[in-house]
């Protein structure tokens, strides 16, 4: 079966491609990129205005499944994902049983293959319940198809026990995934501390509480030589570290999400909207600078959505009571577009660096890359198309996006897995 | 904002003084003299009318009256629809319980300023008798009311406004009929709502 | 020319003419206070709803007593039967009670932010009697109004704050204010009970240095130590709280002659205050302020509550 990609503009750096030229895929891989390329048999599409990527990896995901369905699952949060432009996602271990195991890898892994629109890359976690106590069986899961491993959500509280996550970790070519929270400064922090938390009246999430643990695990990173992912990083020092671990030559990465780069503390009015309680609380502006800073010299290496699905009647309360996080697939891809790409901060080459080539080479994924032999994982997006966030036109079971209600110009129109396409024109493919 | 526009004068400053020598008289007379009276005024302007009152008594009777104001905001019966914030406040200084309250108000209209005054008279105090002097009464009445001692009888149409002007307050001593905006308020203008007439 | 406001809620909304009618107003309630008959029938057949959803005794009786003064309906709904207790969602209670056809909710909780909520959800008016850490405007309101009434103005009035600033709802409130009304503001508290970003608050200046401030102040602020939010102690010891913070008999002569003394309430004798200063006969205005509690609460019902139905709700 072949499947001819006519006209679209085609981007990859890996390949120093970036011009409109034709892609033919056959038998799930390409098998030829050019001009004027014909077949002897096979469906065309034709993506003339269309920009066409490798596909694009989403590395910080919560799908909720097993454990927390009601708020999303493997089904609907792969939906989300193919509708948002992605190929793959990285499904965070928090749930319930926490993928501490082998057992729970696989759980995963075959879900996934089941019901799944896009490849679900599995992490697993560092400590046993993400108790931060007892090492999890890292290598067992490494066997089953782990690709990372993180404490996500809670963080690994003790300097020791992380020391010790690290070092274990260093034999078997993984990266650890940081939450950087000090717990015992973040306290019951909701928003950012200063003027936010004050204005507010709440208790602050001093940037402090994750600068502290981002300047301890890269310190670790030195003493254990464990490769270290620092994620949503949201703080101006926290990007100064990363840039002096990466300059020192320390295997340090990092990753940012949309919302800590387009929506500030300020944004959290006297409504006190609960879609925007995060974690880590959104900063300030002059934060916000510096994470696109980071992302333009290189020392942000991935955007992650973080996504993390809470229902509507969670949501929907005290905002001290309500849980963190936002939903993000659907809405990452257009609003780098809108916000960094059409603005002419960014070039469609660094976009595919920070969306899908550094999020696969971190995850230890095979590389794809539009040439002749690579797998057939492709996003294809309009850049003109104009649409508004709506909670309706969400494939996610959650509605908790801060941007509802943004006019956004560009978005995923066509999704290929494997060759396979999952998205088509904008629509799943069933 | 055009303000309305005056009809006609119905009292001057000199038939205004005649009204009230006259009232005062008409008080002592009804009541056989001053004692147990005591003059209680609606604001804004049936507190300076009572304090009119009471120098014209003493100088007839050479009794001074206990005198105090009344606020009704507080009785409305049209709180939640006809509403003015600023509340001039009420100072009754002495036990009305067992005495003869004159009420006193300038303009006697529908009878419900008098209903809500009469309501507050009672939770302040027990009175032995409360009699009301108005000093125009212009009809049109909606409650069971009826005022002791009249100024003058002033035929109005529900369409106009008869307003008192007072020259300690509003620089000339005056009786009006002004024309009010078809659907605008006539009666009464809500306390404190002076912008009104300005 | 209705009050331009529908909810009291954030007081930085409300101007110094809007702070001012209020307390004018409040002064009124008080002949109708003072009669035999302490009820006037102004806001008959309104139906007001009391939401505490945290324990409050004061506030809770003094807004009671004002709305039974106004001769409202009032219904109090909270406390340990609470329907959130239960499970119920902060949205599913506001619409139950909306049903009852109601004017007005008056809530405290521990939350920031949910009286806005219910003011949004509700579309009645609503007053904040206290959410969280947030603001408490009614406090704020009977503070003024008592400082008011024995200084003549607040304009230009030195006043401190001493005490639990960062946890302080009333600080939320009284700061913004008394900057509303013209006074200048100085807040007094270990750094440790400043909040993250003072400058936020409004105030004029921060010390930790009482000593230092005291002989400037017009009136003195004492917040009432929380004892229940002291957990992580943010100070050694209550004893080192009164000899740093303390209002004592010592510090007496630092003070102003006519200064003035308050205190929200419930105090803790020893801690924040001595007796002496609580109980001063020409300092201490804390009677006072439990009394002014129940005017400008007459005052703020009626000023919300009149000519709602006039088209001027806005």
């Amino acid at each position: 079966m072949a499947l001819m990609l006519k006209n679209a503009r085609v981007v990859d750096p890996q390949v120093g491609l970036d011009e409109v030229c034709d892609v033919l895929l056959r038998d799930g891989r390409i098998v030829e990129v050019g001009h004027g390329l014909a077949m002897e048999k096979g469906e065309e599409m034709d993506l003339t205005g269309k920009v066409l990527t490798p596909g694009l990896v989403d590395m910080h995901v919560h799908l909720r499944e097993p454990g927390f369905e009601q708020k999303e699952d493997i089904a609907s949060g792969t939906r989300a994902a193919a509708h948002g432009g992605f190929t793959a996602v990285c499904a965070m271990p928090n749930t319930d049983p926490v993928i501490d195991n082998a057992v729970g890898v696989e759980y995963v892994r075959a879900r996934a293959e089941q019901v799944g629109k896009c490849r679900v890359i599995v992490s697993g976690a560092c400590t046993k319940g993400l108790a931060g106590e007892i090492l999890a069986e890292m290598g067992d899961m490494c066997a089953h198809g782990a690709k990372a491993f993180t404490d996500d959500g809670r963080g690994v509280q003790d300097a020791g026990m992380m020391r010790r996550v690290m070092e274990y970790a260093s034999q078997f070519d993984r990266v650890v995934m940081a939450h950087c929270q000090d717990d015992s400064l973040v306290g019951e922090g909701q928003v950012n501390e200063g003027v936010a938390s004050t204005r507010l009246g709440m208790f602050g999430w001093p940037a402090e509480g994750e600068e502290l643990e981002i300047m301890r695990d890269i310190a670790l990173c030195r003493l254990t030589g464990c490769p270290l992912h620092i994620q949503h990083i949201t703080t101006a020092r926290g990007v100064a570290m990363v840039r002096a671990a990466k300059a020192e030559g320390l295997p340090v990465t990092c990753e940012v999400t949309p919302h800590h780069l387009f929506l500030t503390e300020d944004d959290i009015d006297d409504t006190y909207p609960t879609s925007l309680k995060v974690n880590p609380p959104l900063r300030t502006a002059s934060d916000a600078e510096a994470l696109a800073e980071g992302i333009a010299d290189g020392t942000i290496d991935a955007i992650v959505t973080d996504h993390a699905p809470h229902t509507d009647w969670e949501k929907d309360r005290e905002f001290e009571l309500a849980p963190f996080g936002m939903i993000g697939l659907e809405t990452s891809l257009s609003l780098v577009l809108t916000n960094l790409v059409a603005t002419g901060k960014m070039s469609y080459g660094r976009m595919v660096e920070l969306m899908a080539v550094n999020p696969r080479a971190i995850l230890r994924e095979e590389p794809v890359r539009i040439e002749a032999g690579s797998i057939a994982d492709l996003t294809v997006f309009d850049p003109e198309a104009t649409w508004t966030v709506e909670r309706a036109g969400f494939c996610s079971k959650a509605g908790n996006s801060g941007f509802i209600g943004c006019e956004l110009r560009g978005r995923a129109t066509d999704v290929l897995v494997g060759g396979y396409a999952t998205l088509r024109d904008g629509k799943i493919v069933e | 904002m055009s303000g309305p526009l005056i009809k006609s004068t119905c009292m001057d400053e000199e038939d205004i003084d005649r009204a009230l020598t006259r009232i005062a008289h008409q008080i002592l007379e009804a009541n056989h003299g001053a004692d147990n009276l005591a003059l209680v005024g609606i604001v804004t302007r049936g507190d300076l009318l009572a304090k009119m009152l009471r120098e014209r008594i003493e100088q007839i009777e050479g009794v001074r009256l206990p005198l105090g104001k009344l606020d009704i905001s507080f009785y409305r019966d049209d709180f939640m629809t006809h509403f003015a914030p600023e509340v001039l406040g009420t100072d009754i200084p002495f036990d009305i319980d067992g005495l003869t309250v004159v009420l006193v108000d300038d303009v006697l209209y529908t009878g419900r300023t008098i209903r809500a005054a009469l309501d507050a008279l009672m939770d302040i105090g027990r009175p032995a008798a409360v009699q009301l002097a108005v000093l125009v009464d212009r009809g049109h009445r909606e409650l069971p009311i009826r005022a002791d001692f009249v100024g003058k009888n002033v035929p109005s149409s529900s369409d106009e406004s008869v307003r008192l002007f007072l020259s300690s307050v509003d620089g000339k001593s005056a009786v009006e009929i002004l024309d009010v905006d078809p659907g605008g308020r006539a009666g009464a203008a809500p306390l404190g709502s002076k912008e009104e007439v300005e | 020319m209705a009050f331009p406001h529908k909810h009291l809620i954030d007081i930085s909304e409300y101007s110094a003419d809007d702070i001012m009618l209020l307390m004018k107003t409040a002064e009124s309630f008080k002949e109708v206070n003072e009669r035999r008959i302490k009820q006037v029938p102004t806001l008959k057949g309104a139906t007001i709803v009391n939401m505490f959803n945290e324990p409050s005794t004061r506030t809770r009786s003094s807004f009671e007593i004002a709305e039974k003064r106004l001769s409202a309906n009032s219904l109090n709904f909270g406390g340990s039967s609470t329907a959130t207790v239960k499970g119920e969602s902060l949205s599913d209670t506001v619409e139950t009670l909306c049903s009852y056809k109601i004017d007005m909710i008056i809530v405290r909780d521990r939350h920031a932010g949910v009286p806005r909520k219910i003011a949004d959800l509700s579309g009645v008016h609503v007053i904040d009697a206290g959410d969280g850490k947030h603001q408490h405007p009614t406090q704020a309101l009977l503070d003024l109004y008592s400082i008011w009434e024995h200084k003549g103005r607040l304009e230009g009035l030195n006043v401190g704050i001493v005490g639990d600033i960062s946890h302080s709802r009333v600080c939320g409130s009284l700061i913004p204010a008394l900057k509303i009304m013209g006074a200048n503001v100085c807040v007094v508290a270990p750094p440790t009970l400043l909040p993250a970003d003072v400058a936020t608050l409004g105030a004029d200046s921060a010390t930790s240095d009482l000593d230092n401030v005291l002989p400037d102040l017009d009136a003195v602020y004492m917040l009432r130590v929380q004892r229940e939010r002291l957990e992580g102690a943010p100070f050694p010891s209550l004893r080192e709280y009164n000899m740093l913070f303390g209002l004592t008999k010592e510090r007496d002569r630092l003070m102003k002659p006519d200064a003035l003394v308050c205190h929200p309430g419930p105090i803790n004798r020893g801690v924040e205050l001595d007796s002496f200063m609580a109980d001063h006969p020409d300092r201490s205005i804390i009677l006072d302020q439990v009394y002014a509690g129940i005017l400008v609460r007459m005052a703020a019902l009626y000023q919300l509550l009149g000519g709602t139905y006039d088209g001027i709700d806005a």
